[in-house]
């Protein structure tokens, strides 16, 4: 392995990441970028040097934006380390990673951690059936295979990504059978305040509304309001069954794709210990970090969505400020020139969050689909935990999610918790009586990626510094 | 609020000893500063062992076995309990000496429960275990349990008898007035005739408002666990000549430990695995075990634990002030020990003895020697 200890590492390949990189290197910071894919985008433009000119298109303009942006990265002189997983990092600043089945540690004087969103798992009955998916997952084959679904498909949830997914579908030619929209009507009224500021954004509400006109003209059946959505079927899905206006219908298909917004990647900052809050309006945990994205770990920063969901563009601003704030920390550059060079980053970034209230607002996704009301229904799918087991639990005196944890084993298969967390925050609250921020956050264990006994054992210390 | 005894540490030697006070007709006040099991009581690998004990506890972990076997009359929960065994490994005729000279030291001790095994017997036992190795020391009543379960166990059934817990009460000071022992913490103040200390890696800092200075070094030792694995080993393992602690819990995964340390920020209570001091774990494993070479470590963690000069607790009513005890110090090896301790120290407390042979585990001890 090359150099094992940067000045700055970054983490993480999106839009956050890829600006932060490309602005520390041109102030001269030798830096690294740290990436689990094979080129640079991140999820949200995921494969965009690589994808064929038609399907790009498909994906829209905004997706093309990331182009600029990876060639940005390209031609700048910072390190690039794709295809390497991180899994661990401590407040020391050191890194376990792996790249083609070899484990290795890095260090670093400086870290911003750009680990991007994930899709808000969301258990419901029959959620883990084969058949099942999260559109992101739709998404990724799309991007990178050009691979859509043959039998059509029913898309269910909530939030901005749900409807570009239905229309990057539509255009594609798939069938789609019926879009579930979760979001709760009233949810109109609550959010109706926040639309002026949202207007000063509006760009994504025409684009929003656009998607749904195209929708509703191409005959896709579309169902608002919908509650009580379950997945059935032997062995895999076969029907989806939801309750829309008092009725309950049901649909026959091979193919669910969920969607109920996206939530910040937590598991870096989580390892490293940093102090999480629950946002209340997000309706997630998220890492405490001043306006600058620098976390409770002093030399630690996070941007981007990673940080709280304010979406792609204002990611690449928030990485280039955490930039700033680091090349101002290991001076670089100083304080002036540091808050001089991010004004427009800031005025820009302010600008284009003018719509996340409003967003927050209109897409709450209501406390009887997060507090997983049935009882059979799984929420740990690692480890086979019930709803009815964690109530159980809770009801027995176990009301905090780490006790939760040490007792019912839900959180400690190997995804860490990462897919049931949310769920048992908001289960714990609801069954306990206390506020979500009350029930702790499940402590952060590595290794936060896959690691065998075999690359462990593997592992080149003695170049360790 | 007031009781007969307040007991500092909601460990579980803290809830043992409640237990068995509050069988006794003792009201007990069980003050912890986090949440019960939080540390080392919950964090622990579970390891069920009488086997390679120093003599000193010998006659302890035997007693404490009879009662794990029945633990579910005590605690109303089987814990998790199993009893497979554990075997120290030999993997050469080095090791084989040593081992059998433990267990002639065992059986002059006048004590049966280690016994030496060959290689015939060990592959037999354990035949999934990569060829070469030359035999064994075994202790065929040893198993392991779930920590966490147990200690809810213990708690929950001293609870029934009016033992009281308290979460999240840290103490601020300790001071004897009278008969009476008041305790301030930043939640309330407590009094009660007698204060007993098993508050783990703090205990230390208990013990110094009593007067008492004790070289206790808190310590987190390491321990990882892997995914779901088929079932291929029944007994615990260690080895001879090399630092390791391997079993195959019911649910299939695997823990796997060695007394790795830690990084530990003692002071805000925070434990960094130390990866490059892991790896030599994972070869352990892999010596014994080459088939695992692709299954995934699902999680490390470590528990703070108190660790003593001598690796034995302190166990031992207070020399300083009348109406104090201490029980601390299990040096990472207390789990099986517990439900003893709850009936060594509260047959102190309630008659003023016990039949174990305390000695080896005074508090003072170490004043002595560097006198």
């Amino acid at each position: 392995m090359k150099n094992k200890h940067y000045p700055l590492l970054i983490i993480g390949g999106g839009p956050a990441g890829l600006s932060a990189a490309a602005l520390a290197a041109e102030h001269g910071l030798a830096c690294a970028l740290i990436d689990e894919q094979a080129e640079p985008g991140g999820q949200i433009y995921r494969a965009i040097e690589s994808i064929p000119e038609p399907h790009a298109k498909l994906l829209g303009s905004e997706y093309q934006r990331g182009k600029g942006l990876a060639q940005a990265f390209r031609n700048s002189s910072a390190d690039y380390l794709p295809e390497t997983r991180v899994w661990s990092l401590n407040a020391d600043l050191q890194i376990g990673a792996t790249r083609q089945d070899q484990a290795y540690m890095l260090s670093a004087e400086r870290i911003i951690i750009a680990s991007g969103a994930m899709e808000r798992p969301v258990p419901f009955p029959g959620w883990t059936l084969p058949g099942v998916m999260q559109a992101g997952a739709g998404q990724i084959l799309f991007k990178t295979a050009g691979l859509v679904p043959d039998n059509g498909v029913v898309l269910a949830g909530s939030g901005p990504l749900l409807l570009l997914l239905a229309w990057q579908y539509l255009h594609a030619g798939v069938e789609i059978k019926a879009l579930l929209d979760v979001t709760p009507l009233g949810n109109h009224l609550t959010a109706l305040p926040k639309l002026p500021k949202a207007l000063l954004a509006h760009h994504y509400l025409t684009k929003g509304i656009a998607y749904q006109i195209d929708l509703k003209r191409a005959g896709v059946p579309m169902y608002l309001g919908v509650s009580d959505l379950k997945a059935e079927g032997d062995e895999k899905l076969q029907t989806v069954q939801f309750k829309h206006r008092g009725k309950t219908k049901t649909l026959e298909s091979e193919l669910l794709l969920t969607h109920f917004g996206v939530i910040p990647q937590i598991a870096l900052t989580e390892a490293a210990g940093c102090r999480h809050d629950w946002d209340g309006n997000q309706q997630c945990w998220r890492p405490q970090h001043d306006d600058w994205g620098k976390t409770s770990i002093e030399k630690l920063w996070i941007a981007g969505d990673g940080a709280g969901i304010n979406g792609a563009r204002s990611a690449e601003h928030a990485g280039r400020l955490a930039a700033l704030d680091v090349l101002q920390s290991l001076k670089l550059i100083a304080v002036e020139k540091r808050d001089q060079l991010s004004k427009k980053d800031r005025q820009w970034m302010l600008a284009d969050r003018h719509i996340r209230p409003f967003l927050e607002a209109y897409f709450q996704l209501p406390k009887s689909l997060l507090t997983v009301p049935q009882d059979d229904t799984v929420v740990c799918r690692c480890e086979e935990i019930s709803a009815g087991e964690i109530r159980a639990q809770v009801n027995n005196g176990h009301d905090n999610s780490n006790q939760l944890k040490y007792f019912t084993r839900c959180g400690m298969g190997p995804c860490q918790g990462r897919q049931c967390s949310n769920a048992v925050a908001h289960i714990v609250a609801d069954c306990s009586g206390k506020n979500i921020p009350e029930t702790g956050l499940f402590r952060g264990r590595p290794p936060i990626a896959p690691l065998t006994l075999k690359q462990l054992a593997a592992m080149d210390v003695e170049e360790q510094t | 609020m007031n009781s007969d005894v307040i007991i500092i540490g909601g460990g579980l030697m803290g809830a043992s000893c409640a237990l068995q006070l509050s069988m006794r007709g003792l009201q007990c006040i069980v003050l912890e500063k986090d949440s019960p099991g939080r540390h080392a009581s919950g964090a622990n690998a579970g390891g069920l062992r009488q086997l390679n004990r120093d003599p000193a506890e010998i006659p302890l972990t035997v007693e404490a076995a009879k009662m794990w076997r029945n633990i579910e009359a005590l605690v109303d929960s089987d814990c998790d309990a199993r009893f497979p065994g554990q075997i120290r490994l030999a993997e050469n005729k080095q090791d084989l000496a040593k081992l059998q000279q433990r267990a002639d030291l065992v059986t002059q001790l006048g004590y049966h429960h280690e016994e030496m095994i060959g290689e015939d017997e060990l592959y037999q036992l354990v035949p999934t275990l990569t060829p070469g190795c030359v035999g064994g020391l075994i202790c065929r009543q040893d198993g392991y349990g779930r920590p966490y379960h147990t200690l809810t166990a213990f708690r929950r059934k001293a609870e029934s008898l009016g033992a009281q817990f308290i979460s999240d009460a840290k103490v601020q000071s300790i001071q004897q007035q009278g008969e009476s022992w008041q305790i301030n913490t930043d939640q309330e103040r407590y009094s009660g005739g007698v204060l007993l200390n098993c508050a783990g890696a703090w205990a230390n800092q208990i013990a110094e408002q009593l007067d008492e200075t004790v070289p206790l070094e808190p310590r987190a030792l390491m321990l990882m666990v892997t995914e779901r694995l088929p079932h291929f080993v029944d007994p615990v393992l260690g080895a001879a000549s090399r630092k390791l602690s391997f079993k195959q819990m019911q649910n299939g995964t695997v823990i796997i430990g060695g007394a790795q340390i830690a990084k530990l920020d003692f002071a805000r209570e925070h434990t960094e695995i130390d990866w490059p001091t892991m790896v030599e774990c994972a070869k352990t494993v892999l010596r014994f075990f080459p088939q695992l070479g692709d299954v995934r470590i699902v999680r490390a963690w470590a528990g703070i634990e108190a660790i003593m000069p001598d690796n034995i607790p302190v166990i031992d009513a207070s020399q300083t002030f009348a109406n104090a005890y201490h029980a601390f110090g299990f040096s990472a090896h207390g789990y099986q020990l517990s439900p003893i301790i709850g009936r060594i120290m509260a047959g102190l407390i309630t008659d003023g003895k016990t039949d174990f042979p305390l000695h080896p585990f005074r508090i003072n001890r170490f004043q002595t020697e560097n006198a």
